[in-house]
């Protein structure tokens, strides 16, 4: 297959860590943009030191996690406590169109890396720095992991049992969000500068781009003062409504019944048992009033399936149905296979592994990683000398000095 | 209005999504494109779908739909009609974008797809957004939010071991659908303006929603391990270790967590313990620098957790955050959305968005920009249009239809 080209004019200074700046890079590396991640030795991406880790086997080169995010990007290492180091990530920044960057608000300054002055560089540079809770504001300099920022954004009351202790959303969600909005704006920021020759500064809060998930929430609070209400799986629109338990171990479905002609087809396919005639579950308003009984009455039914076979019976009647699908399930899909989700790349230490596609597909120019993700400074000479243009010299003379750690 | 130096000012996007796909319109609308919204004559479906503003049922006080269609422009157009599909394919000769979220084929069947408007106008990019795909065993399946929701892996993550798992009570597949096209389509707008060839995009929004799962199909691919629900807790191995903890008026999330990321912030929170009284030898003699993700058990925690439950539950939320933003401790508010629009911090950087609605009587107050820019604003600036409120403007001014040609379109039930 003829690899993707879009981005193969475009070249990407990655200085991000953990997931929404490197996740974002990666959307362009996958359709031919060059990438280079700066990493140091003493400061190495959290990911890189978290689980899960190839063979269980702990080592910076060996997380799963990490390399996701990371694959066809080419690793530097730059410690950038040293003034050589500062230089080469300047003339990193003379080579690229595109900086990432996700320090803690005033560090990239620190270290005169900061928009002001890598303008005064590369005049055309497009810079995006991301954090938590964005570069100005009172509580800038606030520090968590992104599931902290899905609790200042508002997540963490959407998530609930109506009878239990609140509970965490999986993940860092907020990331996920935020990574997308600052693919968008770096493509957005070339078709500006396509245009009319200018770069720009782009200052991305996670927790603000993600509160656009909640538009409805915030709306329904604006216009009539309503806060979410500990639903579950609950639903206004529908019922029943949720996910039921099925045969097997920890094995669920989730059902959506909105219309009566999907009622009336949910009952066919289990059968039409008498319970299911009762007028109290006849409309949507009387379903919604006998909601418990109703749930009870259906996982009845599901309990005694496997959620595979439930799913198929209730799909072939035209019922919404799905499998409440774990990373086994997903792995196994035929679905995703079809789709050709998961690609295996081969990685310099820990050999070939599974490694993700984004959710489109380009019917013309398709893109997918062309590489696995680096080795902690895996190309820092490739980068040195064929990108940068130093002389052998050169680089071995910051490699002696530390420089490249 | 768009102004002329947004990032996509000078393109245009006919929106023809139902739910499934309204995000994506919505995004390049932020980015400053023009977003044609085309409905059927009785109303986008999704209008129906509460919230509604006052309670009040009705196709144009649909909160939801007011949500999403904020930025566009409406016109009514029925594609089941030859007029309808002549009028359309007008419309795409010169349009930059189109996007869809019929169900797979649906266009195609109706002489629309993308092979029948790309003879038209070879530039366009189309994106077609659907639950699964626009080909393979799934892409006819009948879906819901929570069905993609569940299809993802998400949901499987959210909640408590031992019962059910949970979705969120405001429905996010379809939108990460939606921004998930919202990329896709630029970087095929990307393609198409570097070399005048357009295309389709093929999204997923079950696929979309995957990406949220973090470490769950690393975890399966590379050590045949399935992640399991963690509840109010976050796992370390085989330990767990306390995330959410209630305090005086709500709940906070707090990481208990030493070593090189921790120690520094754990010391000052623990010495604000001891400093009013809450402490005892064993919390004041405990090796933070220490005490990281490799040296955790569950006795520590089981010992350590308890000191913090007592003394969150005599502050505030607020109160933990403050003290957490000087002492760098990891502490985050969980804030509810009444908290969010009275938060200082989103105030100071101008993140809310009034809109006037004169014809509802209300003015609303929407999400701001996801990203700031020093050069070009985020566009926010048009509330979701009426049913059918540009035809005039779309059809008369612009595809040259008299008053007369517009009322026999109306009566035929083309718009």
């Amino acid at each position: 297959m003829e690899r993707a080209s879009i981005f193969e004019d475009v070249k990407i200074a990655d200085f991000s860590t953990s997931v929404v700046g490197p996740a974002a890079a990666r959307v362009l590396a996958d359709y031919g943009a060059t990438v280079v991640k700066v990493e140091s030795q003493t400061h190495v991406d959290a990911l890189r030191v978290t689980a899960p880790y190839m063979g269980k086997k702990p080592g910076v080169n060996r997380s799963g996690f990490f390399n996701d995010y990371n694959a066809g990007k080419y690793g530097l290492c730059l410690n950038l406590r040293m003034p050589k180091a500062l230089e080469i990530a300047k003339r990193l920044v003379q080579w690229a169109d595109v900086v990432i960057e996700t320090f803690r608000p005033g560090i990239m300054k620190r270290w005169g890396l900061d928009y002001e002055t890598l303008v005064k560089i590369k005049p055309d540079i497009i810079m995006v720095s991301s954090t938590m809770l964005g570069q100005s504001g009172p509580d800038k300099a606030f520090r968590g992991f992104g599931q902290h920022g899905a609790a200042i954004a508002g997540w963490g009351t959407t998530l609930a049992y109506s009878d239990d202790d609140a509970v965490v959303p999986f993940s860092a969600y907020t990331d996920y969000i935020g990574s997308r909005y600052i693919a968008i704006a770096v493509i957005a920021a070339l078709e500006y500068r396509r245009r009319t020759g200018k770069g720009q500064y782009i200052d991305n809060s996670q927790v603000e781009g993600s509160i656009d998930f909640l538009a409805q929430g915030v709306l329904d609070y604006s216009a009539n003062r309503h806060l979410p209400q500990r639903l579950a799986n609950r639903d206004p629109c529908f019922a029943p409504h949720g996910a039921y338990r099925c045969q097997g171990e920890d094995r669920w479905c989730v059902i959506a019944v909105a219309t009566n002609e999907e009622w009336d087809r949910f009952c066919s396919v289990i059968g039409n048992p008498p319970w299911s005639a009762d007028p109290k579950f006849k409309t949507l308003s009387d379903r919604k009033k006998n909601e418990d009984q109703l749930d009870r009455r259906v996982e009845s039914w599901t309990a005694n399936h496997p959620p595979e076979r439930v799913v198929e019976v209730l799909q072939a009647g035209g019922v919404p149905a799905a499998l409440v699908a774990n990373a086994k399930d997903l792995a196994q899909d035929p679905q995703l296979t079809h789709r050709k989700h998961y690609v295996d790349l081969e990685h310099s230490e820990i050999g070939a592994h599974g490694y993700e596609n984004f959710a489109f597909r380009l019917s013309k120019t398709p893109g997918t990683p062309r590489r696995g993700a680096p080795c902690l400074g895996e190309h820092s000479a490739y980068v040195c000398t064929e990108i940068l243009g130093l002389s052998d010299e050169e680089f071995v003379q910051l490699l002696t000095e530390g420089v490249l750690e | 209005m768009a102004t002329s130096n947004s990032f996509l000012s000078p393109y245009r996007v006919l929106d023809l999504t139902d739910e499934r796909g309204y995000m994506c319109g919505k995004i390049l609308g932020g980015l400053g494109a023009e977003i044609i919204k085309i409905e059927p004559p009785d109303g986008d479906p999704g209008r129906k779908i509460g919230p509604f503003v006052g309670d009040q049922p009705d196709p144009n006080r649909s909160l939801y739909w007011i949500a999403f269609n904020v930025n566009k422009k409406s016109v009514t157009l029925n594609l089941k009609t030859e007029e309808g599909k002549t009028i359309l394919k007008k419309l795409a000769a010169s349009a930059d974008f189109v996007i869809e979220s019929f169900k797979p084929g649906h266009l195609h069947e109706l002489g629309l797809g993308y092979e029948d408007l790309s003879k038209l106008n070879p530039a366009i990019v189309m994106t077609s957004i659907s639950p699964y795909g626009q080909t393979g065993p799934c892409k006819h399946f009948h879906v819901s939010d929570i069905v993609c929701w569940a299809g993802s892996g998400y949901m499987w993550l959210c909640g408590k071991e031992d019962r059910a798992p949970l979705r969120m009570s405001i429905p996010q597949a379809y939108l990460h659908g939606g921004a998930e096209a919202a990329m896709g389509s630029m970087v095929a707008f990307w393609h198409r303006q570097k070399t005048g060839e357009g295309q389709l995009v093929d999204v997923s929004i079950t696929e979309s929603a995957m990406w949220s799962c973090l470490t769950a199909h690393a975890a399966w691919d590379m050590n045949r391990e399935i992640l399991q629900r963690q509840g109010a807790f976050r796992a370390y191995g085989a330990y767990k270790i306390r995330f959410m903890y209630p305090c005086k008026d709500g709940y906070v999330i707090f990481l208990l967590l030493g070593g090189h990321i921790g120690a520094r912030g754990q010391k000052a929170l623990a010495q604000w313990i001891d400093q009013e009284g809450m402490s005892d030898e064993f919390l004041r003699n405990f090796d933070w620098d220490g005490f990281d993700a490799s040296t955790y058990n569950d006795e520590m925690a089981r010992k350590l957790e308890p000191f913090f439950e007592r003394f969150f539950m005599t502050k505030t939320k607020d109160e933990l955050f403050k003290a957490a933003l000087k002492m760098q401790y990891l502490l985050a508010p969980v804030n509810t959305i009444q908290d969010l629009t009275e938060n200082p911090h989103l105030a100071a950087r101008d993140f809310w968005v009034d809109l006037d609605h004169p014809e509802l009587d209300v003015r609303l107050t929407y999400p701001g920009a996801p990203f700031k820019s020093n050069r070009v604003s985020w566009r926010i600036d048009r509330r979701a249009p009426l049913i059918g409120e540009h035809n005039r403007e779309i059809y008369g001014q612009e595809l040259g239809f008299s008053d007369h040609e517009i009322r026999a379109l109306t009566g035929k039930g083309v718009i």
